[in-house]
């Protein structure tokens, strides 16, 4: 692999600028009710119907720690390879809207549930590490909807209080494709702990960007701004290359960057100041008395660490050692849970080559044609393995096989049942094939004249004519065997 | 049978108990004394009809094992209750009606007891006179136009006035101690973790306690026994062995050390409270106690911590009244008007000077001075109880500074109205059990309370002390039913 860099700068006039960026992701915990409640969190239930009178901070309710909530970050923690406080403080940070019911959100300060850890990212470059500085959770506001009456907003409480992970990374990123790569790794290894299903149209997964710029070279971090709630890596990605080249410009005008709190607009593509540093909120942050400081013991922990599954950069690893993919080959089998899972089914019971190019070829293209998730494939991977055993023992060519695939694609039929029924199996009967290749000769003799006096490109040709007779199915290997012993 | 107001919980209990009395007749004769005492503005929202309704079904299908047969109860309206409107004596809440109960409340009903009505406080609980109530000021029945004390002080008046025979109150800085004290009552704040909070209108969580109070200490045990109870809907309810304190209450305290703090010979005490906490030691000495001067030395900070941690977290307890969900709400141009103007329009003066102190202590740049400051402090304060605690088996001190003043003696000082606080203030900070017993009057025959402190948990132990010296003290309350016409 090259070590060459590929750097992200931008280039003003004589000068190159640098791209800073921090992520500060926020991950919905995967559970059934809320992070102080027993309410559900189904995603789409209708508005006001998954709301517990603590959710809506009626007068006397006290809200009470999920202990799934608490096992999932922790979870989460150990998948970031981070340090697990085993101490930590619910606060609340004190505001008032009208999606907020209690004026304040729980969630944690000072004393967060996981400190620091890592992401290992995988870039055409090279691996590169991006820190985590922290992971603590807290509950989730409810949504005003503002477009339904001229006059009112309404509120909907359905997300009032469900658990959310706030993932803060250093600020070590330095490119819209690091970006990128860092949210998917980050998606992967909570979608293989089961702490988040990462479903960013839905809203479990979405970002507060930091963005800076200095000159190349320098060490000191320019002023930052931060772009709120943005739910898609394209959209983090647009956000970001605006927002570096409007402080560059700034910066090459002469004039500085304000620290700031800054709104992404998906329709015009631009970034628009949302309230300076010294509108910034006073949240008043203190612990929360309602709830006793969260304490876990190292056994809680420890059997916690038990039940952490094998994670991305594991089975990286083994899938290189055990399977010998290449780097390139096991990123991709690994990038999501699902995927790794159907690649390791497929070659339980067939050759690990041809099942790499197979998933990574055809079956990648079908399903990205068809715009389905692995999960949803129309072929399970006991067929796919099926189908690959049917070309590795000769019963039917890779061409054919791709015949018979896009067959598997409109179902989930049995590869065998398809090449019996349609009589696709590869012809291997020397005599059958003696007795073909002996008929298109025959056909054809200019041709076999021409060859013999030593035009030897034509050898492709006769290839070409036996297979079209046979519909395909005359094993290649041994036409040629047999072509040249007649020819 | 007569005068059925007049007897003690006890006995009514035994009364419903051996069928001489039927819980009909017993709610009907608070109803009726009830109704009677409408001046004393003890009631916020009366539930008479429903009560007595609730008396026949009772007597229809009576279940006299139980700790409160049928009687007959109103409680502070800082306790959710089912149904029933909930105001915490604020405009704010005026028409708010729970669809649940407070788990103390419930404890109660699962007792037998019956619901007559919802008994008037200072607002949001922030008061020591009760005149901060949305809903007027409560008369205290021993004169006219004296406070009973705050904020519980619609459930001092009413247990002293007997139109319930027992009640409940709430005490985050001495709101059961100081109106039983000056309402000649008993009033105990057990220890924070005992009663739950869940369904009680929130002032200051971390210092907030429901509790009982009563004319006497064994219906004070009988009515702890039922509220106290482990809960899993509040987070800082605590799960240990509770006493069947009423059974368990016992007159001999001999041999126990009962400490007496130096620091609480407050500059300026009015000699008539010197006196009375002499006269208290000497009736626990002649229940056999042994008296042991105790230092406390970081008592002088209790006050300005309170007025610090109390104020910080009911800013933010109270950051949910805000028009949007229930409650009252004034119209506004726009969120922020409409919450400027409910708020505005539906908190008091007390209420909105709190918010304000507490928004303040805890905003950037004051946080450390202020609250982070108070959280030490406090933890002092615990420390010297702690340490007290090593030598003592409890702590005797006066109630209150002063004997009940006059409506509107003190509202215009705010600094003098919270100096009320002063000697139960302490107790709230350190989470500890105290209980406050009559034992004696000023000059002006008004009563005067003696608290005697407990160790964590300990309720049973002060109970007993409370009991023992109760008998010594004997203690006649001079009602004279001023306002009945």
């Amino acid at each position: 692999m090259s070590k060459e860099k590929s750097e992200y700068l931008i280039n003003r006039n004589e000068n190159q600028y640098e791209v800073v960026i921090g992520l500060e992701v926020h991950a919905q915990v995967l559970s059934q009710s809320k992070l102080f409640s027993t309410s559900a969190t189904k995603f789409g239930a209708e508005p006001n119907t998954q709301v517990s009178l603590v959710d809506a901070a009626f007068p006397g309710m006290l809200p009470v720690i999920n202990e799934f909530c608490v096992k999932q970050a922790i979870k989460t923690g150990i998948g970031l390879k981070a340090k697990i406080n085993k101490r930590s403080v619910f606060d609340r940070k004190n505001y008032f809207y009208a999606d907020l019911p209690q004026g304040y959100q729980i969630s944690q300060f000072k004393d967060p549930i996981v400190g620091e850890g890592k992401v290992i990212l995988d870039m055409p470059d090279g691996q590169k590490d991006v820190g985590i500085e922290r992971l603590h959770l807290e509950q989730d506001a409810g949504k005003s909807i503002h477009d339904l009456d001229p006059k009112n907003t309404f509120v909907d409480l359905n997300r009032s209080g469900v658990a959310l992970m706030e993932i803060v990374s250093k600020p070590d990123l330095r490119s819209p494709e690091e970006v990128n790569v860092y949210i998917k790794k980050l998606r992967s290894i909570m979608r293989y702990l089961g702490t988040c299903d990462g479903n960013m149209q839905e809203g479990s997964l979405r970002a507060d960007v930091n963005v800076s710029v200095r000159k190349k070279g320098t060490e000191e971090f320019g002023t930052r701004c931060e772009i709120k709630n943005v739910n898609s890596i394209k959209f983090m990605q647009m956000a970001i290359e605006y927002e570096a080249n409007r402080q560059v410009d700034l910066i090459e005008d002469g004039q500085s960057v304000d620290q700031e709190t800054r709104l992404f607009d998906t329709k015009k593509n631009e970034t628009r100041s949302m309230r300076s540093k010294e509108d910034a909120h006073d949240y008043r942050y203190f612990p929360d008395p309602d709830l006793l400081p969260l304490e876990v013991s190292d056994e809680f922990i420890n059997q916690l660490q038990s039940e952490i599954p094998e994670l991305p950069d594991e089975k990286k690893k083994r899938f290189i050692d055990q399977f010998k993919l290449t780097p390139y080959e096991a990123n991709i089998m690994v990038s999501d849970i699902e995927t790794s899972k159907y690649f390791e089914d497929v070659v339980k019971k067939s050759d690990v080559k041809l099942a790499t190019n197979w998933i990574i070829g055809e079956l990648f293209a079908a399903l990205n044609e068809k715009n389905l998730e692995i999960t949803d494939s129309p072929i399970s991977a006991g067929n796919l393995s099926k189908l690959i055993n049917l070309i590795k023992d000769g019963t039917i060519s890779g061409k054919i096989a791709k015949t018979v695939f896009e067959q598997m694609m409109e179902g989930d039929k049995d590869p065998k049942k398809i090449v019996e029924e349609k009589g696709l199996k590869q012809e291997s009967d020397p005599k059958a094939l003696e007795a073909l290749i002996d008929k298109v000769i025959d056909n054809n003799r200019d041709k076999a004249t021409e060859y013999k006096s030593g035009k030897v490109k034509l050898f492709g040709f006769f290839v070409g004519q036996v297979m079209k007779v046979s519909g395909g199915k005359a094993n290649p290997q041994l036409v040629n065997e047999i072509l040249k012993k007649k020819l | 049978m007569s005068d059925i107001t007049k007897q003690t919980l006890s006995e009514l209990v035994n009364n419903i108990k051996e069928k001489k009395l039927s819980s009909l007749e017993v709610t009907k004769a608070f109803v009726d004394r009830s109704e009677k005492s409408k001046e004393l503005n003890t009631y916020i929202t009366e539930d008479f009809s429903n009560a007595l309704e609730n008396a026949k079904k009772f007597d229809d299908n009576p279940k006299l094992d139980l700790k409160l047969p049928g009687i007959p109860m109103a409680v502070k309206d800082l306790f959710c209750t089912a149904n029933v409107r909930t105001t915490a004596g604020s405009k704010i809440l005026n028409n708010f009606v729970p669809t649940y109960e407070s788990t103390v409340t419930q404890n109660i009903w699962n007792e037998g007891a019956i619901l007559i009505g919802k008994l008037n406080c200072d607002e949001f609980a922030m008061g020591s006179s009760n005149e901060t109530s949305f809903f007027g000021n409560v008369q205290n029945p021993i004169d006219k136009n004296l406070v009973p004390g705050g904020s519980s002080g619609g459930s001092s008046s009413a247990v002293a006035a007997q139109l319930t025979p027992i009640t409940i109150g709430t005490d985050t800085g001495g709101s059961i101690r100081q109106p039983a004290s000056f309402t000649g009552t008993v009033g105990l704040k057990p220890t924070y973790g005992s009663c739950s909070r869940y369904g009680i209108v929130a002032f200051a969580s971390s210092l907030d306690q429901a509790g009982p109070m009563a004319q006497n200490v064994q219906d004070c045990a009988l009515l702890q026994e039922v509220i106290s109870s482990y809960d899993q809907k509040d987070s800082t309810s605590i799960d240990f062995k509770r006493n069947q304190y009423s059974k368990e209450l016992t007159k001999d305290i001999k041999g126990k050390k009962i400490g007496i703090p130096k620091e609480y010979r407050v500059d300026g005490m009015p000699k008539e409270i010197d006196d009375l906490w002499q006269k208290g030691i000497e009736y626990a000495k002649d229940c056999g106690a042994e008296i042991i001067d105790i230092s406390l030395p970081h008592t002088n900070y209790a006050l300005p911590t309170y007025y610090i941690v109390a104020p910080a977290e009911a800013s933010s307890n109270l950051a949910r009244y805000d028009g949007v969900k229930y409650g009252f709400r004034a119209d506004g141009e726009n969120l922020i008007d409409m919450y400027e103007k409910t708020r505005s329009e539906g908190f008091g003066a007390e209420v909105q000077r709190r918010i304000m102190i507490g928004t303040y202590v805890l905003s950037s740049g004051y946080y450390d001075a202020y609250y982070l400051k108070a959280q030490k402090v406090r933890k002092l304060i615990k420390n010297d109880f702690d340490e007290a605690y090593k030598k003592v088996d409890a702590i005797l001190t006066p109630s209150t500074p002063s004997s009940a003043f006059k409506i509107g003696e003190k509202t215009n000082d705010p600094v003098s109205m919270y100096l009320n606080d002063i000697f139960t203030v302490p107790v709230n900070l350190a989470g500890l059990p105290g209980i406050s017993i009559p034992a004696g009057h000023d000059s002006k025959g008004y009563p005067l309370g003696l608290q005697i402190i407990g160790k964590a948990f300990d309720e049973q132990n002060i109970l007993n002390i409370a009991y023992a010296m109760e008998e010594k003290i004997d203690f006649k309350n001079k009602i004279t039913d001023w306002w009945i016409k």
